[in-house]
């Protein structure tokens, strides 16, 4: 659906005071990257927990700005259910929202709040923190998948 | 006549920045780099455009006169920071590299294993790092003196964590966090009480105090010349004479060695001081640069910088204090450089900055390359806006205005 700028505001704004899945799981079947933005101290896990190509799940915990708490948290939501193929789609769309490239604000759902940040160059790395750690788990075996593979 | 320093165009027309496409910008981040006066860009120029040769090479005119200023540049510095042997001012890229220099090959020739190294928590990360490699190269203990409220390490607190076994104390004469100033003097008199040698990071220090190397008697003294508005990728290393003598060259190549033995290394000869510190071509127009930045400096003095800055450090503060009750000051006490740290609160630090950048307002966020330094504030990050002679009490206004409102972060992103 579509919101408007109101609507955006208040959609970073909840999500940065009351963060959706930020809690990291201990469960083996998890899958874990830690990032960082050295120039501004942001810190930032990312989880995935992956079941043939569906995410299950997906957590995160850190700290940083409004941009990058927020970001996690709507992004979290968003790729849970998803295939890894849509997942990386929804990356790739909101990597071209926040470069000032086109998008699909509809898809993006609550992600397309931060489309915004093209006009504030210096906070993209603020917005992306997140989506660049799910990007990279993506690619990384997880859990029983990933031990099977290590054998 | 003297200079009115309450008269906010005092400098403002010797520096091109305020006439460019960004003159519009409030410039709040001079700790980070000084905005550069005509002169210097002018000098840089001259040299590229109209005599852009090596030096110390060859015996043609136009090296000799590059060489010439290049030389003169070095006089300059000496006597700047109260250096009366020029030998002793080594040309480097910057601070870092100076800091850098000192710790790989003086540290690693002094320093043994068991030995200890004092810092403290209230340095810059280039005053920090490289003694925590070296103590960690050579076996050594790396040591951290205690600091008060502004940052500072007082010479009692200093004798707290000397031993017989410390053989550096390397500390700042000015904190690019808190804007606080150590006694150099007294810190060096308590380092050499011990034996130990007291390295100094000038690089904040530089730009409103003296650095009088010899009457402070200091061994080593680092500072960057963007910082006094002379160009980038260049600073200075000066140490004692005995001291730089001992030192083995951090790099080797041309124009730093006099006869080369080539089937015997150790009958290779060096330069002597300060050549033999300076392989390779330097930064020839940053050198001449920074001689002129040094040259517009003393043109008014220190005196006349403090002044100035302590009167827009003040205002500002005393608006914050008065009108803004959202900001937390970390540095309220200090009065010795322009820098104000603070955070909006309840705000992240890249959330305000945004606001203020919003608003054409340009500060530093994050922890300011001293993460330690935010250890001892017990906050992750914060903002600086740092003053220097040429900003004024109109952009202070514009400052405070913007403050006020740094709750409103978000809305940055819809405007």
């Amino acid at each position: 659906m579509f919101y408007s700028a109101e609507d955006y505001k208040e959609i970073i704004y909840d999500n940065y005071s009351n963060p959706r899945n930020k809690c990291l799981s201990k469960d083996k079947d998890y899958c874990t990257c830690e990032m960082k933005n050295p120039s501004c101290g942001d810190e930032l896990i990312v989880q995935l927990k992956k079941h043939g190509d569906t995410i299950e799940d997906c957590r995160h915990n850190g700290r940083g700005c409004s941009i990058c708490c927020a970001s996690a948290s709507i992004m979290s939501e968003l790729v849970k259910g998803k295939s890894e193929t849509e997942a990386k789609h929804l990356y790739d769309e909101f990597m071209s929202m926040v470069s000032g490239g086109d998008y699909d604000e509809e898809l993006l759902d609550e992600a397309a709040a931060f489309k915004g940040v093209a006009q504030l160059p210096a906070r993209i790395k603020c917005a992306t923190l997140c989506w660049k750690g799910m990007h990279r788990l993506l690619d990384e075996p997880c859990g029983d998948e990933g031990e099977s593979n290590g054998k | 006549m003297p200079a009115n320093i309450y008269d906010d165009n005092l400098f403002r027309r010797d520096f091109p920045f305020f006439e460019s496409e960004n003159g519009g910008y409030v410039y709040f981040n001079s700790a980070a780099t000084a905005l550069k006066p005509r002169c210097v860009i002018d000098a840089v120029c001259a040299y590229y455009s109209s005599y852009s040769a090596n030096v110390d090479r060859g015996v043609d005119s136009l090296g000799y006169k590059a060489t010439e200023m290049y030389n003169a540049a070095r006089e300059k510095t000496a006597a700047f920071i109260g250096a009366s042997d020029s030998g002793t001012v080594i040309f480097t890229r910057g601070a870092t590299s100076a800091l850098n220099m000192v710790a790989s090959s003086f540290g690693n020739m002094v320093v043994e294993s068991g030995d200890e190294i004092v810092t403290s928590m209230a340095e810059h990360h280039s005053n920090f790092l490289p003694w925590q490699q070296l103590a960690a190269a050579r076996g050594a203990r790396l040591v951290f003196a205690p600091t008060d409220s502004l940052g500072r390490v007082t010479p009692q607190a200093l004798g707290s964590v000397m031993t017989e076994r410390t053989r550096i104390v390397a500390l700042n004469h000015i904190s690019n966090v808190y804007g606080a100033k150590n006694d150099i003097r007294a810190l060096a008199a308590a380092a050499h009480e011990y034996g130990a040698y007291f390295v100094c990071d000038g690089a904040q220090g530089i730009t409103h105090e003296s650095a009088m190397v010899e009457e402070n008697n200091v061994d080593f003294y680092a500072f960057s010349g963007h910082k006094i508005m002379g160009p980038t990728g260049i600073g200075v290393l000066y140490g004692k004479r005995e001291l730089l003598e001992k030192m083995p060259p951090a790099e080797f190549g041309g124009e730093m060695v006099y006869t080369v033995d080539y089937e015997n290394a150790a009958g290779t000869q060096f330069k002597d001081l300060p050549e033999r510190h300076e392989a390779g071509t330097m930064p020839i127009a940053q050198v001449i640069g920074m001689g002129a930045a040094i040259d517009y400096l003393m043109s008014f003095g220190y005196d006349v910088i403090r002044r100035r800055v302590d009167f827009l450090r003040d205002y500002m503060i005393s608006r914050l204090e008065a009108e803004c009750p959202n900001i937390e000051i970390y540095n309220k006490g200090q009065r010795d450089s322009g820098i104000v740290t603070f955070n909006v609160r309840g705000v992240h630090s890249h959330d305000a900055a945004s606001v203020f950048d919003n608003d054409g307002i340009i500060i530093r966020a994050g922890h300011h390359c001293s993460q330690t330094s935010h250890a001892l504030l017990c906050v992750p990050t914060s903002l600086r806006a740092s003053l220097y002679i040429y900003n004024t009490k109109s952009e202070i206004d514009r400052f405070i205005e913007t403050a006020k409102k740094a709750e409103g972060f978000l809305d940055v992103l819809f405007s």
